[in-house]
C-alpha cells in the first residue's frame, strides 16, 4: 500500500503546532460562517482567500479546507436549534432535529449530528485516500478529448440531478461559461466579449461572483423574510453525548447507507444539498419507525447530516485528482490552488505529492479537531445566532467587501460583487441554480481549451469525443445523466403498465 | 417565513412576470454573447477554432434556453405573488444603503465608508444606543484595521481620514 506511506508523510507534514492553530483556527471560524445567515462554506472561504496569499500552500489549504469542516459542522446548530438552516444542506436535518429539540432533545439531537458528520466524513476521507491515487494515475493519460468529456459528465450531472426545472439550470450553467469567456482567451490570447471596456479586460472572476451570489444574495433573501430567531437553549454535556453515543451503533445500516449515498453524490457534482435529501428519503422508506419521520426520530437526523459530509469531503476527490470540483466550495478551493501557483489535476499527485497527502491528512485531523470544537462550544455558536440582525447584516456586508477588495486591489470588484449579489436575489428566487453557474466561471476556460484542443485535433469533428472506449463511455454517461430526468419518466411509463398486467 | 406570498389579499409584483423579466434578461446576456462572439469571428482560423467559437455556442444555449423558459412563465397563469411590497421594501433598505457604500468607497476609503453603514443601519434599523452602536461601528474598523493591514499585510482603499492620521 504506497498510499497508506504517503499519507504518513503528509501527517508529518501537518502536525506542526502552526498547522494544528490554523485547524483549530479554520474550524471555529468555519462553524461561525456557517452558522451566520448570508456567510456560507463557500463565500466564507472565498473572502478569506486572499488572506492566504502569504501564507505556504499547505498551511493555506489546512486553514481553509477546515473552514470548510467548520461550515459543514455549523449547519446543523441552526437547524436543530433554531430551524433555520444555516447551509442548504442542513434543510433536511431540520425536518427531525428541530422536534427533537422542542422535545427538550438537543443534546441528543446535536450530539448524533455532529458524530454522523464526522462518520460521514471520516468515511468520505478514506475513498479519497484510497481512490484519489488510482484515479489520478489513470487521469494522467487522458488526452483533451477525455478531459472535456470528464466536464461534460461533471456539467450533465447538474442538469440531470438537479430539482430545479433542466432550462434554467442550462440557462444558468451557460450563463457561467459566458461569463468566463470575458477578457482574454486563453488559447490564442486575443481579448473578446470586452466591447471596448477596461474594466472588462482581466474577465470576471468567480471569487467575486461567489461573495455576491452567495453573500449579498443570502442576505438580501434574510432581509425579505424579516428574521426573528426564536432558538431552543443548547443544553449539551459529557453525560448526553456518552448517552447519545452508546445509541447510534445500533443505526449502523443507516449510516453506512448514508455514507455511500454521500459519496457518491460527491463525487458526481451533485452536491450535499441533494445527498442530504435523497439520504433522508431513503432512510425513511427503509427505517421501520419511517411514518415517525418528522417528529424528532435520531435516525432522521443521522441520514442526512452523514450524506452532507460525506458529499462535502467527497466532493475533493475529483477535485484533486482530475480537477474538477464536486461542489461550489470545492471549486473556490480549486480557485485557491490556481493561485497558489499548483495545477489541480493528476500531475499533483506527481509533483506536489507533499502538498495532497498533506491536505488528506489534514482531512483526518481536521474532523477530528471539528468534532471536539463543536461539542463543547455550542453554546458559545449558538449565542452568536442570538446576535440581532441589524447588527450583523452590515457588519457581513462590510467583510463580503473586503473580501472582495483584497482579491484585487480593486474597488471595481465591489460594486460588481453588489450587482453579482441583486442578481442572486432574483435567481435564486426564480429558481435558477447558482452551483453550476458558479462551477462554469471556474472551469469555464479549462472546458472550453479541452474542447477546442480536442477540435485541433480531429480537425473539427466532433467524432473526437466518440473515438475511444474511454472517452465514449464517459460522454455516453454524460448524455444519460443530461437527459435523466426524461430517462426514468419513460421507463416508469413503459414499466408501469407491463406491471399492472 | 410567513405565507403571505399566497395569500390574495397581499399585493406586490407577481412571480411569473418577475420570471419572465429574469429570462428576458439572461437572454438578452446570451444575444450580447453571440453578438461580441462574431465580432472576434466564429469560424476556423490557422490556430483552430476562433475565439468566438466556443462562446458563441454557448451564447445560442442561452438564448434558446432563455427562451424556452420566458414562454414557460408567460404561458403559467399563476397568482402567486414574486414578493409583497412590504418585503421588497424591505430588501430595499439593504440595497440602497449598500449601493451608496459602494459608491464612496473610492472616495472616502473602506474604514469611513463601512463605519459610516454600520452605526447608519444600526441606529435607523436596529435603533440601538448611541454607545453600542459606535462602539460597534467604530470597534470594527480597528479591528479590521489590525488584522489586514498590520497581521496580513494586505492594503485596503483609505480616503482624506487616513491621509489626514498619516496612516
Amino acid at each position: 500500500m504506497e498510499s497508506i506511506g504517503d499519507l504518513m508523510g503528509g501527517f508529518a507534514v501537518v502536525l506542526s503546532w502552526q498547522n494544528l492553530l490554523y485547524m483549530v483556527i479554520g474550524i471555529v471560524l468555519g462553524v461561525i460562517i456557517g452558522v451566520l445567515p448570508g456567510l456560507g462554506g463557500a463565500n466564507g472561504v472565498a473572502i478569506l482567500l486572499p488572506l492566504t496569499f502569504s501564507m505556504s500552500p499547505t498551511s493555506a489549504i489546512i486553514l481553509l479546507s477546515c473552514i470548510y469542516w467548520g461550515a459543514l459542522f455549523g449547519g446543523a446548530i441552526t437547524s436543530i436549534l433554531f430551524n433555520i438552516p444555516g447551509e442548504p444542506w442542513s434543510v433536511a436535518t431540520t425536518f427531525d432535529g428541530h422536534p427533537m429539540a422542542q422535545k427538550g432533545q438537543a443534546g441528543e439531537a446535536l450530539t448524533a449530528a455532529f458524530t454522523s458528520s464526522f462518520v460521514g466524513a471520516l468515511f468520505a476521507v478514506i475513498v479519497i485516500t484510497l481512490a484519489a491515487p488510482l484515479v489520478a494515475s489513470f487521469a494522467l493519460q487522458f488526452g483533451p478529448a477525455e478531459k472535456f468529456s470528464v466536464f461534460f459528465l461533471a456539467f450533465c450531472s447538474f442538469v440531470g440531478m438537479g430539482k430545479e426545472p433542466p432550462t434554467k439550470t442550462i440557462a444558468a450553467m451557460m450563463l457561467g461559461f459566458a461569463l468566463a469567456a470575458v477578457g482574454t482567451d486563453t488559447v490564442t490570447g486575443q481579448l473578446r466579449l470586452t466591447f471596448g471596456s477596461t474594466e472588462l479586460l482581466g474577465g470576471f472572476d468567480f471569487l467575486i461572483a461567489v461573495i455576491g451570489l452567495f453573500g449579498i444574495g443570502e442576505i438580501l433573501l434574510t432581509m425579505e423574510e424579516g428574521l426573528s430567531f426564536k432558538g431552543k437553549a443548547a443544553g449539551i454535556n459529557p453525560a448526553v453525548v456518552l448517552q447519545t453515543w452508546k445509541e447510534l451503533p445500533r443505526y449502523w445500516v443507516t449510516s453506512l447507507r448514508s455514507c455511500l449515498i454521500g459519496c457518491w453524490m460527491g463525487i458526481t457534482p451533485a452536491g450535499a444539498t441533494p445527498a442530504s435529501f435523497m439520504s433522508y428519503g431513503i432512510a425513511k422508506r427503509a427505517s421501520k419507525n419511517g411514518d415517525k419521520f418528522g417528529t424528532g426520530e435520531i435516525e432522521g437526523v443521522i441520514a442526512p447530516e452523514t450524506a452532507a459530509h460525506a458529499a462535502g469531503t467527497s466532493a475533493l476527490l475529483p477535485m484533486l485528482s482530475l480537477g474538477v470540483p464536486g461542489s461550489p466550495t470545492a471549486a473556490v478551493l480549486l480557485g485557491g490552488l490556481l493561485i497558489w501557483g499548483l495545477q489541480p489535476g493528476p500531475l499533483l499527485f506527481v509533483e506536489q505529492k507533499e502538498f495532497v497527502w498533506g491536505l488528506i491528512a489534514s482531512m483526518y485531523l481536521g474532523n477530528i479537531v471539528g468534532l471536539v470544537v463543536v461539542l463543547t462550544m455550542v453554546p458559545f455558536f449558538a449565542a452568536i445566532l442570538r446576535i440581532p440582525f441589524a447588527i450583523i447584516a452590515p457588519v457581513i456586508l462590510v467583510i463580503c467587501a473586503i473580501g472582495a477588495y483584497t482579491v484585487h486591489n480593486n474597488s471595481f470588484d465591489v460594486v460588481m460583487m453588489l450587482v453579482f449579489g441583486i442578481a442572486g436575489y432574483f435567481l435564486k428566487k426564480c429558481n435558477y441554480p447558482l452551483a453550476p453557474l458558479v462551477l462554469a466561471i471556474v472551469l469555464g476556460d479549462k472546458a472550453e481549451e479541452a474542447f477546442r484542443q480536442s477540435l485541433l485535433i480531429s480537425q473539427g469533428s466532433l467524432g473526437v469525443f466518440w473515438s475511444s472506449g474511454l472517452v465514449s463511455t464517459i460522454m455516453t454517461l454524460g448524455l444519460i445523466a443530461l437527459f435523466w430526468p426524461f430517462l426514468s419518466n419513460l421507463s416508469s411509463k413503459i414499466l408501469t403498465p407491463a406491471l399492472r398486467k | 417565513m410567513s405565507n403571505s406570498p399566497d395569500d390574495p389579499d397581499a399585493a406586490g409584483p407577481r412571480q411569473r412576470h418577475v420570471e419572465m423579466g429574469v429570462a428576458a434578461f439572461i437572454l438578452a446576456l446570451g444575444a450580447i454573447t453571440i453578438f461580441g462572439s462574431l465580432k472576434v469571428g466564429i469560424g476556423w482560423g490557422a490556430e483552430g477554432p476562433k475565439s468566438g467559437f466556443f462562446p458563441f455556442w454557448i451564447g445560442l444555449l442561452i438564448v434558446a434556453t432563455s427562451g424556452f423558459n420566458f414562454i414557460k412563465a408567460y404561458a403559467k397563469p399563476s397568482r402567486k405573488l414574486f414578493a409583497e411590497w412590504v418585503q421588497i421594501a424591505q430588501v430595499l433598505k439593504i440595497v440602497w444603503p449598500m449601493a451608496i457604500y459602494v459608491a464612496a468607497v473610492p472616495w472616502l476609503g473602506i474604514y469611513v465608508s463601512s463605519a459610516i453603514l454600520i452605526i447608519g443601519f444600526m441606529r435607523w434599523l436596529g435603533r440601538y444606543s448611541w454607545p453600542l452602536t459606535l462602539g460597534i461601528g467604530l470597534g470594527l474598523q480597528i479591528v479590521i484595521y489590525v488584522t489586514f493591514e498590520k497581521w496580513f499585510l494586505l492594503s485596503l482603499p483609505k480616503g482624506p481620514l487616513e491621509d489626514l492620521l498619516g496612516l
